[in-house]
């Protein structure tokens, strides 16, 4: 089965003239992890809420494991993004006035799939990922915006990942951290999401990053709405 | 909806500062709001229960407001008089089981003087059915004794055993019975009534100072000193007003009709319960207005929680844009903002409640000693219950435009926060 199939999808802001997506076509398989690039203003953060389906684009089709959400209705669409999706952002990614712990289960108050699958315990399921991301029990129950960034973004990538979300997206995750850090961090997250078989999506503007994947792409070679106006 | 309503207060908590301030402005708008609406209510009950237990208030026929205004509050003059005949033909008619007489017209430094039987004190009811009681002294007894209302008393800075000169007339400049100084021998406790401005003397006592008085002066070149007063027969010969018991309060349109159709001279017989409700309805008006103002206060403390929340919503973009990520749909994020809102108002209701509550226990008896005004210490009743739903309600309809931008913002944004 395939993670991400879209097909004929155009997409166009509100109020403005220009297509911002045109994608004739695109797969991504089950448990493949690709590099996106995408500089700002190229259309990556439109892509993500389409994905995400919290935005519907004017044609064509965008399949998730199987299921076009296009034809799902707007709460259908967020129950399945709970369900499915982790997502994963640049930086104050996590609500700073939840406990780390808390951050990371939040994914498992909103979706009831991701709860069964976090296990009998989500909790217990929690800590072992934060203990497995290398993250100190002390830091477990401080408020989230007490901890580091790189912490941060550990208990995020945590959050991503709990319940074995079957896509993952991130969106410049690294962009806060230093290039030591950056290494690692890719690392875990690669480690993880195959660990969790999890179809990964890291969109970068950053190509020095591209290395790590299976597969890199640049969303202007899928984009038809960008080779017609040169950016 | 469960955990979206946790994470509504958890969020709500990390704001308590800015929030804290929005709810401390609506607790208080609150407490004046019921503050204005209790006194309101217990100025109403204890304006109309100014007497109780008189079945009929009888005076010279004129309107029954005005007859109320002088009988009762002691304000304004009578147009007329009864006479002595009259009042004694009522007192002793078979249905009537007491009847107390009082006069009216004299004053001390403004404050009125009533001239009545020492069975007023025992007789007078007032509120549900409290009767008169004395914090010094006893009624009087003598012709020259007085017996003050605990404003008089705390006002003019009177004890037991003061002298005091009355003056004739209701002004303080009135000619003055200077030559007859009368003894405090009692002091009556506050009651939230006229009683608590009124100077208590006997009849006889009015009389005695008008001995030698003719058409509203001093007769000139007659004195008639205060020890040879008792060589006179002081009964009156024209009283004010009467308060009437009944045996039975089943008489009382008999009774009425009887003291309206007098044939002695033109009556007039009210009861008092109608007459007070009557004459609340023209002063009444000020407590609605009150009300009305408070009531904007409310309205003022709330558009400060919805512009307080509108403020935060800049600031939480990036909140609801995760919130959206984890699945939460722009419903949810409506419910959260409008359930902050619901949260802020019905909290700060409550806190103006329990400061009303709390706050009304220690100031009741000083209000009442100091400005003779009664607020009661209760459970809130219905009218206040309906009052603070008022405001709860109008806080959700307030909370309903941040939650609509947020809404709104929430789709716009999508899972990237523009800022």
């Amino acid at each position: 089965m395939t993670a991400l199939r879209i097909t004929d999808l155009v997409f166009r802001w509100p109020r403005q003239a220009a297509v911002c997506l045109d994608i004739p076509s695109f797969e991504l398989a089950a448990g493949e992890r690709i590099f996106l690039h995408g500089p700002s203003g190229s259309g990556k953060s439109t892509l993500l809420g389409l994905l995400g389906g919290v935005a519907l684009p004017q044609r064509g089709n965008i399949e998730l494991l199987g299921t076009d959400i296009t034809r799902l209705s707007g709460r259908a669409r967020d129950r399945f993004r709970a369900d499915h999706i982790g997502f994963l952002f640049q930086q104050f990614n996590l609500l700073p006035w939840l406990s780390a712990m808390d951050n990371v289960l939040l994914p498992c108050t909103f979706s009831t799939r991701r709860r069964e699958r976090a296990g009998s315990a989500p909790r217990a399921e929690a800590e072992r990922m934060l203990r497995h991301l290398d993250l100190d029990a002390a830091s477990w129950d401080k408020p989230a915006g007490e901890l580091s960034v790189g912490q941060q973004q550990r208990v995020a990538a945590a959050r991503a990942l709990i319940g074995r979300p079957e896509i993952l997206i991130a969106d410049e995750p690294t962009s806060a951290l230093d290039a030591e850090r950056q290494q690692v961090f890719i690392d875990l997250l690669l480690q993880e999401s195959a660990a969790v078989g999890a179809a990964l999506v890291f969109v970068s503007h950053d190509w020095r990053l591209a290395a790590h994947f299976d597969r890199s792409i640049a969303l202007q070679e899928i984009n038809a709405a960008a080779r017609e106006v040169p950016a | 909806m469960k955990a979206v309503l946790r994470l509504a207060a958890l969020s709500a908590w990390s704001r308590r500062l800015t929030l804290g301030l929005a709810l401390v402005a609506i607790a208080l708008a609150v407490t004046l709001l019921l503050a204005v609406e209790r006194l309101r209510v217990d100025a109403r009950q204890s304006f109309t229960q100014s007497v109780s237990g008189v079945d009929l208030v009888v005076g010279a026929r004129t309107g029954s407001v005005q007859l109320m205004l002088y009988a009762v509050f002691h304000a304004g003059a009578a147009s007329n008089n009864i006479g002595w005949d009259s009042y004694r033909t009522i007192a002793t008619h078979p249905a009537v089981d007491w009847a107390v007489p009082l006069s009216l017209g004299d004053s001390h430094r403004g404050y009125p003087v009533l001239g009545t039987s020492a069975d007023y004190f025992r007789l007078f009811r007032y509120g549900t059915a409290e009767g008169l009681r004395f914090v010094e002294g006893k009624p009087f007894a003598g012709v020259f004794e007085a017996v003050l209302g605990s404003e008089v008393a705390r006002r003019l800075g009177y004890r037991q055993g003061d002298t005091i000169t009355l003056n004739h007339g209701l002004g303080e400049l009135g000619p003055a019975h200077g030559d007859k100084p009368f003894h405090v021998v009692g002091i009556l406790a506050p009651t939230g009534t006229p009683v608590d401005r009124t100077v208590h003397v006997g009849l006889e006592a009015i009389t005695a100072l008008h001995l030698d008085w003719v058409g509203g002066a001093p007769m000139p070149g007659v004195t008639i000193p205060a020890e040879f007063v008792a060589k006179f027969d002081l009964q009156p010969k024209e009283i004010t007003a009467a308060l009437v018991g009944l045996k039975q309060r089943g008489d009382v349109f008999r009774m009425q009709r009887f003291v309206n159709q007098f044939r002695g001279e033109p009556l007039l017989a009210v009861l008092p319960g109608v007459a007070l409700d009557e004459l609340w309805q023209s002063v009444g008006m000020i407590e609605r207005t009150l009300l009305a103002i408070s009531a904007l206060v409310v309205l003022i403390g709330l558009s400060g929680l919805a512009a307080t929340l509108l403020a935060g919503l800049n600031e939480r973009r990036r909140e609801l844009a995760i919130l959206r990520a984890l699945g939460a749909g722009p419903a949810q994020i409506f419910l959260m903002l409008v359930a902050e809102g619901a949260l802020v108002t019905t909290t700060g209701a409550l806190l103006g409640l329990a400061l009303l509550t709390l706050g009304s226990m220690p100031a009741a008896p000083w209000l009442l000693e100091r400005f003779g005004v009664v607020l009661g210490t209760r459970l809130p009743g219905g009218e206040e219950l309906a009052l603070l739903g008022a405001v709860i309600a109008t806080g959700l309809i307030a909370s309903l435009v941040p939650g609509w931008r947020a809404w709104r913002m929430s789709l716009a944004d999508g899972l990237t926060p523009k800022n």
